[in-house]
């Protein structure tokens, strides 16, 4: 057995221990040490995937010395190594990008204790990504729901903490159907690996029977990740959580802990369930509606509201739901562009909220009409927010073009989803420019600043100005603008990601 | 229908059980109640699960007699997810109770939906008066050093 | 909340219509799918396959645990328990953020928009002096019966979690045992007294030090099983204290922890600090 392979476990468990550490380290040390750990799992998930990508197979890990149906088994191939780089690649910069946020707005005494969530969190959507058994996913996915709940409430405030407990509980409704789905599916199958559950389901299709049960467990998964995730009916908690804490745990919540929900979805409808079962079932076209209806309905509430944190947060909305809209579409294509639109996703809207840090300050959130003059006090955060937006839009180019380009053909062989599909894409792309473009507007027009950096890192306690040393002014600059060029060089050569997806999601099954 | 009943019938409590849970967890405005309803919702799934691995007259999985034949004992798998569950559960509620107490003692009260109006009230005079920075020793009434 | 008054309210019965909906159909799906589900109690139940089997027929040769429900979930499904440990730890990291009361930062005045006034503070710390001599009162009755029980409670605490792997108990219901036993000591004696030797240092560090033992252990056995190499640990004479290889250590590093947690969830809850 090659070295290379115990890498998926040495990166779940690197995150841990670096967890567990952060707990009785110093703030100093603790961001050092949970940044070393999120970089070195980095190194060992990009060698993983240029591993696999190179002999195009998955593999089983045995969590200890038993074998397949006995013991726990976590699992590998391109597409879990490309979301494990994705996850780390958002957490290392919004860490990096965050910590002048981290450092101000959050209690001194509670900052290692930010850095041991991120790390566990971190952990937690590492082993999302890699596991091969359903119950061990559920017990991930509380982990990721409780590091989630803390990375909003950490800011202390009384607003944060009512968001936080408005998330706990929509996540709980989420979690509740997932384990009864988790319990009815044990009751039927006996199994709780992916690959005998996939098994036995099959020979119970092949007998017919429990063919309602199954239908109601396929609805029951769906149904409580996507509330977890935040798909249209149940997006209510995203906008302020999103919008009431610190800039780096947004764009973390946004960028990736919906994403490992959604990501686990896909496991499950081709590894658990299997594809034709669960287009058979017809939820397919349920996720579809909803993933249309949120397209449009986050767009709508994005025009409508004042705040840029919170319009972000509301695009993240209509985000989601393009991904879903890619996983109703029902064919293989559809999932590539879902996944694809996963990580392009994550990074463009990762980068917003942390170029949206510079402009809101110590604030919680700003009016868009506040952002006059902006773009020329903070040059290098507006020219990033506006290359974000503009992917986000699907301006050629960027990495939000190649997705919905991706969607788009995917449904074109599919009837009437092709014409709901494509007139989605079109009604939101348009409603994305309204509401982008009059940030960037307002960004670029004169006025409001007078021309002076009147605090320049010097303490100045009347001020919402964020006290940033020079360090973190340029780690900050350094973040923004390796998301930016990731996005773009995505948007430019897009066909390295969508082979290693495409050839990834084929090993699936 | 009654036979069948009696065949199902911890899984058709389980389900309604479970269902009561959760319409409390969705529907409850207090904040305790609907701690309450997600633990009621938790034991639902737990009676399910245990049920699932019982088989009237065998052992609890505990070596007995030397018997190391798989009839003579029920299903261990279950027993361990239960296991599982309650701690993730205990968990879940000692976080949502903490939450209760801080907004508790922030907006006195337990209402969510109230609660919920008086933070979009306190961020209207925050978006009236921009200018307005109230100065305080301590965060969110935090100080509770002294007592006794 | 762009929303106004009105927009609100038909917004929230919208929501209630739409709720009550989904849970008359989950209810119905449910009961429906309950009348599908193998028969309760009978032996042909898709669980009883060769999964159970091996954990019994098997599992005092692979794990050395005479309770196999101990056998399968710290050795079989270890990586499940390991997650589940971390679900207490990140609970517990998320109550110490939410109640843990910070010291005044030296009477330095920091501005925040998202403080409360001062008012607000000393409303609230009135409050909990009102409540605080409850627990400190003199009460003779539950000061007396908790002498007697508190010893007993302990001793049966730890007899659970050091026979984990030979009777029903083990790590965490232990743990619980004796995390009520504290709560008892400090209900009946003042949190003063608990706090000589469990504070929110020794906690902190019986915390750490546990859950690094349970991760590097639980490591080093993941490592060498997944590739294929002799662990070396011995696992014993099945039934004896001594026995069943790394379980009897977990079980002691899991009770810690959740005495520990127990106890600092009650403090946290109750005072604000541990």
């Amino acid at each position: 057995m090659d070295f290379v392979l115990n890498f998926p476990f040495f990166s779940i468990m690197i995150c841990m221990l670096a967890a567990l550490s952060t707990f009785m380290l110093g703030k100093r040390a603790a961001a050092v040490v949970a940044k070393a750990a999120v970089f070195i799992t980095l190194i060992l998930s990009i060698v993983l995937t240029v591993y696999l990508h190179e002999c195009g197979e998955s593999f089983v890990y045995m969590m200890g010395h038993f074998p397949a149906p006995w013991g726990n088994e976590i699992r590998a191939g391109e597409l879990e190594g490309i979301m494990a780089v994705f996850t780390c690649v958002i957490s290392l910069l919004s860490l990096t990008a965050g910590s002048a946020s981290i450092r101000n707005e959050i209690d001194e005494s509670k900052q290692n204790l930010y850095y041991l969530i991120t790390c566990l969190m971190e952990a937690s959507l590492l082993a999302l990504i890699y596991t091969n058994d359903i119950f061990t996913g559920y017990v991930f996915i509380e982990i990721n729901t409780i590091a989630g709940c803390g990375l909003i409430m950490i800011k202390n405030s009384g607003r944060a903490i009512a968001s936080a407990i408005r998330y706990m509980v929509v996540s709980l409704v989420g979690s509740g159907l997932f384990l009864i789905g988790t319990t009815l599916m044990y009751s039927v199958t006996g199994h709780l690996l992916m690959e005998n559950i996939h098994e036995s389901v099959m020979g119970l299709v092949a007998d017919g029977s429990y063919d309602v049960t199954l239908t109601v467990i396929t609805a029951l998964m769906t149904v409580g990740l996507s509330i977890k995730s935040g798909l249209f009916p149940f997006h209510l908690w995203i906008p302020d959580a999103y919008s009431r804490s610190v800039a780096p745990s947004s764009s973390m919540l946004s960028g990736m802990v919906s994403k490992g929900y959604i990501f686990l979805l896909i496991k499950i409808i081709y590894r658990v369930i299997g594809f034709d079962v669960y287009k058979a079932s017809g939820v397919f076209n349920i996720i579809f509606i909803a993933g249309i209806a949120a397209m449009i309905m986050g767009s709508v509430s994005a025009i409508r509201s004042k705040y840029l944190r919170r319009m972000t947060a509301y695009s993240s909305v209509s985000q989601i739901g393009y991904i879903f809209m890619g996983i109703g579409i029902a064919n293989d294509a559809g999932a590539v562009a879902a996944i694809f639109h996963i990580i392009t996703h994550g990074l463009t809207k990762s980068l917003l909220f942390l170029a949206a840090s510079s402009f809101t300050g110590k604030k919680e959130d700003i009016k868009i009409s506040d952002l006059k003059g902006m773009g020329h006090k903070y040059p290098l955060s507006a020219a990033t927010f506006t290359a974000a937006a503009l992917s986000i839009v699907g301006f050629p180019l960027f990495a939000g073009f190649v997705a919905k380009m991706l969607l788009a053909n995917a449904s074109f062989t599919e009837g009437w989803k092709m014409y709901a599909a494509i007139s989605a894409i079109a009604v939101s792309t348009i409603l994305n420019v309204v509401y982008f473009f009059r940030c960037i507007i307002n960004l670029y027009a004169y006025g409001g600043f007078d021309g002076k950096d009147e605090n320049n890192g010097t303490l100045d306690l009347k001020s919402d100005t964020l006290i940033v040393t020079g360090y973190e002014r340029a780690i900050h600059a350094v973040s923004i603008s390796a998301l930016a060029v990731l996005n773009i060089c995505i948007g430019v050569a897009p066909k390295l990601l969508s082979d290693i997806i495409t050839k990834g999601l084929n090993v699936f099954d | 229908m009654f036979e069948q009943i009696y065949d199902h019938f911890n899984d058709i409590i389980a389900a309604i059980l479970f269902v009561i849970g959760f319409s409390n967890l969705l529907f409850q405005k207090n904040l305790i109640k609907k701690i309450i309803g997600l633990n009621i919702m938790d034991v639902a799934i737990f009676l399910l699960l245990a049920s699932q691995g019982y088989i009237s007259g065998r052992l609890a999985p505990i070596l007995t007699d030397g018997s190391e034949n798989a009839a003579t004992y029920i299903n261990p798998i279950p027993s361990g997810l239960v296991l599982t569950g309650i701690v993730v559960s205990v968990s879940v509620t000692a976080l949502m109770l903490s939450m209760t107490i801080r907004l508790y003692r922030k907006y006195k009260t337990l209402d969510l939906d109230e609660i919920l109006m008086k933070v979009s009230e306190e961020s209207k005079v925050e978006d009236s008066s921009d200018t307005i920075v109230k100065i305080s020793d301590d965060k969110d009434g935090q100080e509770r050093e002294g007592v006794k | 909340m762009s929303l106004n008054g009105k927009d609100k309210k038909r917004y929230y019965t919208v929501y209630r219509i739409a709720g009550a909906l989904l849970v008359l159909i989950l209810a119905a799906s449910l009961i429906f799918c309950m009348f599908d589900l193998p028969g309760l109690f009978s032996a042909d139940h898709p669980g009883e396959n060769v999964v159970a089997e091996r954990y019994i027929e098997n599992g005092i040769e692979e794990t050395g645990a005479v309770n196999f429900v101990a056998g399968m979930i710290l050795d079989y499904r270890a990586f499940d328990t390991f997650g589940e440990s971390n679900v207490l730890f990140a609970a517990t990291i998320c109550v110490m953020v939410l109640l843990l009361s910070q010291k005044p930062s030296n009477g330095k005045e920091r501005c925040r928009k998202d403080t409360d006034t001062a008012e607000d503070v000393v409303s609230e710390t009135t409050e909990i002096e009102e409540i605080e001599p409850l627990i400190a009162r003199n009460d003779v009755i539950l000061k007396t019966v908790a002498k007697f029980a508190i010893p007993f409670i302990l001793i049966f605490g730890i007899y659970v979690i050091l026979n984990g792997h030979l009777s029903p108990g083990g790590g965490f219901s232990g743990g619980a045992i004796v995390g009520s036993g504290f709560i008892l000591s400090s209900v009946a004696f003042g949190f003063e007294r608990m706090e000589i030797f469990l504070n929110k240092k020794s906690a902190g560090i019986i915390t750490f030090v546990s859950l690094l033992i349970y991760c590097l252990a639980k490591s080093y056995s993941f490592f060498t099983g997944a590739n294929h190499l002799e662990s070396g640990i011995p696992l014993g004479t099945p039934g004896n204290i001594l026995s069943s290889g790394l379980i009897l250590i977990l079980n002691i590093c899991v009770g810690l922890v959740v005495a520990c947690t127990m106890y600092s969830f009650f403090s946290l809850l109750r005072r604000g600090k541990i």
